[in-house]
């Protein structure tokens, strides 16, 4: 599987981080260094083998579903860039989004 | 007795109790101390009115014959655990300015211990490192260097600081996190012990996450026992973090019993690798005599699927981790560079708030877990995983605890392996795989190696068996006895 530049801008954007077109050439070869190097894997028979999705053997616990906690809206904004208090509640802003 | 800062917290422990020095004279001591080597750049954020406050309300615990385990014990936090009210970078521009409204689990649980926050110690970005370079706040300078050689030298990472400030005396012991070696790789760089607990042991709450399969935060300290009563404190069930287990948390301490009689100890025979230097493989024959001079007996055994190890964790890690760090946004908290669209305010604020090796990774993880690749990549490595773990699981019915060269080299120059991603990783080969497993390991200062540097042992238990990795690392702790300190602090 060979990475090229518009795969590499496309993951960016998937990731919404910023690539410069400039930089772009750089990271294909560096994606492709570390990528090359893990694709070892492939040497490895692993038919039958089901997928290890948790590193301690645990039942997940379970609880009602009902509020527990709660309640800090000034605490959840004090670190927001421009936030909106109204009223009782608040606000994240963003740039606008809808028209 | 000696200075104030060169105490364990054994030794602060008792001295406290006997009255004969405060809490506040133990904190003093390290806030001079701390002042004195800011070139290190160990810490963040120092705190030293936080520090005084905690070592005065110590203090008169004390003087009521009250105080908790760690009472007055003044520690270095990483910067990655939350603390409420005190700047927490996560060693990343893009947490500017973000004060957490709560505290970690790990670290509330060490303040009802009785322990005085020092600072926040330096890391690589997100912990994202094995030589503390990555840290937007610049890299941290071990205490030790190579003797007739000026160099800066690594102190390893990802829990650089934690390690360095515990080498260094500006702190009495640290706690890291370990995802694939962060605390016991530079707990072998830097001369200390330091212990990567059982996955599921310590709350991850309150712990910016990095993968959150492999997180586990420990202790970094300057012996056995204080590893052991640290742990102690750190550990235990939070309904906050739901894969923290609900068992009880034994006194490690009592497991220090010193007797390791009758005991089977593995070596296993995958981790004599190429080009590993000669001085290493003398090292862990010398820990294989050790052991068996006490009483053990050495078994061979085979882990065959260590040399797929690293490249299972650079899947699985960065996978975990551009999903974690999808909440670096520029919205809620942290930095935020302005955009004409939501989307441009997005991509502008993750460009400029992660440094080149996070945003590598988190493309290598949105790529793994991409439509049409997951299968290929992330999958196959769960698989893989899978076994790693039932080599352990088949190795732990022929012995009891593992022994292994905790890192591949001693620390390295401050630029060396910048420009090479892959032999940077390399770092983590024999310490990833307890990580993959989820199993306890613990790196103990062994010797030090011709350049006069430290380097590690590393003994690894079954899961949630720390009190035969204690026991098993106190016997090796007094057969080493290693007692070189970094060049710096004098003879």
């Amino acid at each position: 599987m060979s990475l090229d530049k518009a795969t590499v801008a496309r993951i960016a954007t998937l990731a919404r981080i910023r690539v410069a077109e400039g930089d772009l050439d750089r990271m294909v070869g560096e994606l492709r260094n570390i990528l090359a190097w893990v694709e070892q894997l492939d040497a490895v028979e692993t038919a039958g083998v089901d997928p290890m999705t948790s590193a301690v053997e645990v039942t997940l616990p379970q609880r009602d579903d009902t509020v527990s906690d709660g309640g800090y809206v000034d605490s959840i904004l004090a670190n927001a860039r421009e936030p909106v208090k109204s009223g009782a509640g608040g606000f994240f802003s963003v740039p606008k989004v809808v028209e | 007795m000696g200075a104030l800062t060169d105490l364990t917290i054994a030794d602060a422990r008792d001295g406290l109790r006997a009255k004969k020095f405060s809490a506040r004279e133990l904190a003093s001591a390290h806030l001079d101390a701390m002042a004195a080597m800011r070139d290190l750049n160990v810490y963040i954020t120092e705190t030293p009115e936080r520090a005084q406050e905690m070592a005065t309300a110590s203090d008169a615990r004390l003087a009521r014959g009250e105080g908790g385990p760690l009472e007055g014990v003044p520690l270095a936090i990483k910067d990655l655990f939350c603390t409420d009210g005190v700047l927490t970078t996560a060693g990343s521009h893009i947490l500017d300015g973000f004060k957490p409204p709560y505290e970690s689990t790990v670290t509330a649980n060490l303040w009802r211990a009785g322990a005085t926050m020092l600072g926040k110690a330096n890391l690589d970005e997100f912990a994202m490192g094995s030589s503390n370079t990555t840290s937007f706040y610049g890299p941290v300078k071990s205490p030790w260097r190579r003797p007739g050689d000026n160099r800066d030298l690594v102190p390893g990472g990802s829990s650089g600081g934690s390690a360095a400030a515990v080498a260094a005396r500006i702190a009495t012991g640290a706690i890291g996190t370990d995802t694939g070696g962060s605390i016991r790789q530079p707990a072998s760089f830097c001369g200390i012990v330091g212990v990567k607990p059982t996955y599921g042991r310590c709350s991850r709450w309150g712990i910016v996450a990095f993968a959150s399969s492999l997180d586990q935060a420990g202790p970094l300290t300057r012996s056995v026992r204080d590893a052991a009563i640290m742990l102690r404190a750190m550990a235990g069930h939070d309904p906050r973090d739901s894969t923290s287990v609900p068992r009880p948390v034994p006194d490690y301490e009592k497991a220090l019993t010193g007797d390791i009689r009758g005991l089977k100890f593995g070596i296993p025979r995958e981790y004599r690798i190429d080009g590993m230097p000669p001085e290493i493989d003398t090292l862990w024959e010398r820990g294989v005599a050790w052991l068996k001079a006490a009483g053990a007996e050495p078994i061979d055994i085979s882990l065959p699927h260590t040399k797929y190890a690293l490249p299972t964790y650079y899947i699985i890690a960065p996978a975990e981790a551009s999903s974690n760090l999808a909440r670096y946004d520029g919205v809620r908290f942290g930095l935020r560079v302005p955009g004409e669209s939501l989307d441009d305010m997005y991509e502008k604020t993750r460009a400029a708030g992660f440094g080149a090796e996070v945003r590598r990774r988190v493309l290598i993880g949105t790529y793994v877990l991409s439509a049409g690749y997951y299968d290929a990549y992330y999958l196959k490595a769960q698989r893989v995983r899978a076994l790693i773990a039932r080599d352990f699981a088949d190795a732990f019915r022929k012995c009891d605890v593992i022994l292994t060269p905790t890192a591949p080299s001693a620390a390295f120059a401050i630029g060396d392996k910048a420009d090479d991603p892959i032999a940077m990783y390399l770092n983590d080969v024999f310490t990833v795989t307890v990580n993959l497993a989820g199993l306890p390991g613990i790196s103990v200062p062994a010797g030090l190696a011709a350049e006069g540097l430290p380097l590690g042992l590393q003994l690894i238990a079954r899961a949630f068996d720390e009190e035969t990795m204690f026991r098993t690392a106190g016997v090796l702790e007094a057969a080493a006895g290693f007692k070189a300190k970094p060049p710096m602090l004098g003879a």
